[in-house]
């Protein structure tokens, strides 16, 4: 590493600097590289065929980047203690906006999901999902604290209700990916406090239930899923394009934007931004990809295994999940592994929302992965 | 505390489970026991061990995708169970079209879509069926409704679209509603062709005609199939079929165009006919009432009247025991049991006549004294030989049986000397024309149009020399005999025989009014090419046929018109009959020097 900081300057900065996982930074800028160059190769058909301008993508990607980089260096300067202010916070704000577009919020393709602020659309949910991460990792980890303490705390039970309203209110727009990770981080929180093994199964039993249950009460989950199931069923033609793209790809791809697949997949920025990597890039660039996700999320895990504070695992156990998660399920999705879902993957795919949300959710996670030296904690 | 050092490996963190978990073991400093102990201390230990489980679990999976994408880009997607590549949903097959002989399409498929519903994912079932029923006139909301509250997965809501309509149907974006590739069949020729080429049902299944007949060859949709249909002829024949039956207030007609030398069937015409594109349209006919899906001319079954008199004068003079110069009496009726056989008013001949007279005015009794000298098994074995005892084979599912004597007895003789007592179809009828027409052999029809210059051996009926006669005597009856008025056509050397069978109803004869009025005719008679038949079904005379009601003033006239336009179109040369030539081939002797056969 570099001497801009002297590890004598006491600054913020530079305590920042000296504590700070400067691997993972490493490893999040190479990630934001790869996805500016795809969303620059991919985008730009997709721009064309819903007429707008060629660069639209490209140009509001790069233009998002400048606040997200802001807002996940911002964060990552937090405490634990000012990380989990800020969750509570936007927990709050967002749960609020996000109910809100139940009410006021424009439907995209069947969902409610966006509300406008001034010019722009955001998607409350989005955010959402990061400081839910941290809200239910303090009310666990707070449980036993006071137990520690000879205290009473209800936070399992306050975590349930958390759980609970967040479903509530994504069922309701209805969005069955943000419920899903939702569920997915509660779950790997619950589990990381102590679940007895016994709920763990019952819970996954649940989650089966679940699933199934939305198979026969949403349409379109039940199509998606026979589509899965059986490609001879029904409109594969996403799930068999991206295929193709893999296969057309080889080993070293065809090159940056020589790629065909994104001509005619309607998501080739977004959802299926994977399969425009394994066509242009080829499989050294997506088993790149694979290993630099695994790569941040091992690392993030590694980085608390040894941390003292529940809290803190909890939490970054809960928002490296998300992380890791969004980009299985996009890659799953893209490889035929999973049922088709749209899910942008992280850093890589063209999306405002979501961008942004990811420089809050990573920007926690980096906070909460710095090293802490004993007593410079503040509760 | 240096960066290294808080870098922990996941070996570490699993032997600190298995270890005895002292503070030391998790390499922070001993002033750290002091909060973390008891429960608190196992709780962490617990999140710990348990993060690398799902640490493990999400690196287990990033494996899997790892493998997955080795697999697509190297291997091609080979070691995967579901193989996307051999499954590009199976693209219909488009039923094969139907052409005629020239080439021209009289029925062909086009792809469409139609409109599915799986009613169980149809969230608000009321208001799917308000917006379709909005874009679908003709189709109620109830109906809509009704199909959209099923049980079922699976329902359809609406046949073949058009992609206007598909699009609209789209842009309503009903969930649970979904288009599945179709094919409509189409018949570019309407009604024109119905009864041959039948119809294929909504789901493209022949039920008719050749669309039945030829389903499975139709269905693999390789090639078209050609038929012997030229379907110019089939519009001349249908004009004139049409017409006569409009000017005569027919019940119906028929007509048929084979070529004499193949057997080809150029024409078949059945009226009233329907339209193939919409097969149900139509209520039930009454009873009494032509059935417009029935094919008169391959599974009606009709005594065709005197028509049959070529087959028993060809019978007669084959025989040897008939020679042209014989005479015979047809004057006197001849009463055999109950029944007396006896000619039309106005058509008697004083005395006796020679066998061409009897053919020419067309006399039950003398054709009746004819095949007296030739006997019951010679004319069953005769009209055996040309086809008219069996059912015939033929290339549409529609084909009728004959009806015939049983057992072939005397009084069944006379009266299928002159085309009573015994029931053909038209086609087989035609067939056994071409037969004595064209130098003897009988070949069997069909609506397939043969492969170039294969023509069936076919089997001698005939000799050749009787051939010659009969073409001769069917010519004097368009010159001089029952067809001379309309049956002619100048330069086309048509000659022919007309048939006006009095029809059986409830068993018995019918009085006047209820005939069976034929014509066919065969161009040109020096070297036939072309038999045209026409029959009209129960005509009404009217003041431009003086009230007559036969063959030879409501069916002749059509064929003639069908002769003189088919004549040109298909490069027959007209000639000029008052040549030497001609007339030597044409010529016969109605008087000529000879026996006089008494009756026994």
């Amino acid at each position: 590493m570099s001497t801009v900081f002297a590890r004598t300057d006491h600054s913020v900065v530079g305590r920042w600097w000296w504590t700070v996982d400067r691997w993972t930074l490493v490893a999040l800028a190479v990630l934001i590289g790869v996805g500016a160059l795809l969303v620059t190769a991919a985008s730009p058909s997709v721009a064309e065929r819903i007429h707008l301008p060629t660069f639209y993508f490209v140009i509001h990607q790069a233009v998002m980047l400048v606040p997200t980089l802001i807002l996940m260096l911002g964060v990552s300067l937090l405490s634990p203690r000012g990380v989990r202010r800020l969750a509570f916070g936007s927990f709050i704000v967002f749960y609020f906006l996000t109910a809100l577009t139940l009410v006021f919020g424009n439907e995209i393709k069947g969902a409610t999901r966006w509300v406008s602020v001034g010019p722009l659309s955001v998607q409350p949910s989005e955010f959402l999902k990061p400081a839910f991460a941290v809200v239910s990792a303090w009310l666990f980890a707070r449980q036993h604290a006071a137990r520690a303490a000879g205290q009473f705390f209800p936070g399992y039970l306050l975590a349930v209700a958390v759980f609970g309203a967040v479903l509530m209110v994504l069922m309701a727009q209805p969005d069955f990916g943000m419920t899903f990770v939702c569920t997915a981080i509660w779950f790997a929180e619950f589990f990381l406090a102590g679940l007895p093994m016994v709920f763990v199964l019952a819970l996954a039993v649940m989650a089966i239930g679940g699933l199934v249950g939305a198979y026969f009460i949403f349409p379109h989950i039940a199509s998606r899923i026979d589509r899965f199931l059986d490609p001879a069923a029904g409109d594969t033609y996403q799930v068999d394009r991206s295929l193709e793209a893999f296969i057309h790809g080889g080993l070293t791809g065809t090159g940056p934007g020589q790629g065909t697949v994104k001509l005619s997949l309607p998501d080739a920025h977004a959802d299926f931004i994977f399969a425009v990597a394994g066509e242009e890039l080829g499989l050294a660039a997506t088993l790149f990809i694979v290993t630099l996700f695994g790569f941040i999320v091992l690392r993030g895990f590694a980085r608390v295994l040894k941390d003292t504070d529940v809290f803190v695992v909890l939490a970054v156990g809960g928002l490296f999940t998300q992380f890791g998660l969004q980009a299985l399920v996009h890659m799953g999705s893209s490889l035929h592994l999973l049922p088709a879902k749209g899910m942008t993957l992280p850093f890589i795919s063209y999306g405002g929302s979501s961008m942004l949300a990811l420089g809050l959710g990573t920007g926690m996670a980096l906070a909460l992965t710095r090293t802490r030296f004993p007593g410079s904690e503040s509760r | 505390m240096t960066q290294a050092g808080n870098f922990v490996p996941l070996e570490g963190a699993i032997g600190s489970h298995f270890g005895p978990a002292l503070p030391e073991s998790v390499g922070h400093p001993s002033s750290m026991t002091v909060t973390v102990e008891g429960a608190a201390r196992q709780t962490l230990e617990q999140a710990r061990t348990r993060l690398v489980v799902v640490g493990a679990l999400f690196g287990l999976a990033l494996l899997v995708v790892a493998g997955r994408l080795v697999d697509l880009a190297i291997l091609g997607g080979a070691g995967s169970n579901n193989q996307v590549r051999v499954a590009p949903a199976a693209a219909r097959v488009v039923r094969a079209d139907i052409l005629d002989r020239n080439g021209h399409v009289l029925a062909t498929s086009i792809a469409t879509a139609s409109l599915f519903a799986d009613p169980q994912k149809i969230i608000d079932a009321p208001d799917a069926a308000r917006q379709l029923a909005t874009l679908f006139p003709d189709v109620t909301y109830g109906e809509f409704l009704q199909k959209l509250q099923g049980k079922n997965r699976f329902v359809w809501l609406r046949r073949h679209l058009t992609p206007r309509q598909q699009y609209d149907v789209n842009q309503l974006g009903i969930p649970g509603v979904a288009f599945e590739p179709d094919e409509r069949r189409l018949y570019p020729q309407g009604s024109e062709v119905a009864q041959v080429i039948g119809y294929a049902d909504i789901d493209s299944q022949g039920i008719a005609g050749i669309e039945q007949s030829f389903d499975d060859y139709l269905a693999k949709g390789t090639d078209p199939l050609r038929l012997s249909i030229d379907i110019r002829l089939q519009h001349m024949l249908h004009r004139e079929v049409a017409a006569q039956v409009e000017e005569f207030h027919a019940m119906g007609g028929g007509g048929l165009i084979m070529d004499t030398h193949t057997g080809e069937i150029l024409a078949m015409v059945s009226l009233p006919d329907f339209d193939p594109e919409q097969p149900g349209a139509e209520p039930k006919p009454a009873p009494g009432e032509p059935d417009p899906h029935f094919n008169r001319m391959t599974l009606g079954v009709y005594e065709m009247g005197s028509i049959f008199k070529v087959f028993n004068t060809a019978l007669a003079l084959d025989s040897g025991k008939v020679k042209l110069t014989d005479y015979f009496d047809a004057w006197h009726p001849i009463k055999i049991g109950r029944f007396t056989i006896h000619d039309f008013k106005g058509d008697e001949l004083p005395g006796y006549s020679s066998v061409a007279k009897i053919f020419e005015i067309s006399s039950n009794i003398g054709s009746a004294q004819m095949v007296k000298q030739v006997g019951p098994e010679a004319q069953e074995q005769f009209m055996d030989k040309l086809g008219l005892t069996k059912k015939m084979s033929l290339e549409v599912p529609e084909v009728g049986t004959p009806g015939i004597p049983r057992p072939w007895r005397p009084i069944n003789m006379l009266t299928i000397a002159f085309g009573h007592g015994i029931s053909v179809t038209p086609v087989q009828l035609v067939s056994a024309i071409c037969a004595v027409a064209n130098g003897g052999i009988l070949r069997p029809a069909t609506l397939i149009q043969r492969p170039d210059g294969a023509v069936p051996q076919g089997v001698r009926v005939i000799s050749e020399e009787t051939s010659d006669t009969m073409r001769r005597l069917m010519r004097l009856v368009v010159t001089g005999g029952t067809a001379k008025q309309f049956g002619n056509v100048p330069g086309y050397l048509v000659g022919g025989k007309t048939g006006t069978a009095e029809k059986i109803m409830l068993g018995s004869y019918a009085k006047r009014h209820a005939n069976l009025s034929s014509f066919v005719g065969v161009f040109p008679m020096t070297d036939p090419r072309y038999a045209v038949f026409v029959t009209i079904d129960e005509p009404h005379g009217n003041k431009k046929s003086a009230g007559f009601e036969t063959g030879g003033w409501v069916a002749a006239p059509a064929v003639a018109r069908v002769i003189s336009s088919m004549g040109p179109l298909l490069g027959v040369p007209a000639v000029d009959p008052d040549s030497p030539v001609i007339q030597a081939k044409m010529e016969i002797d109605v008087n000529p020097v000879g026996r006089h056969i008494a009756p026994n």
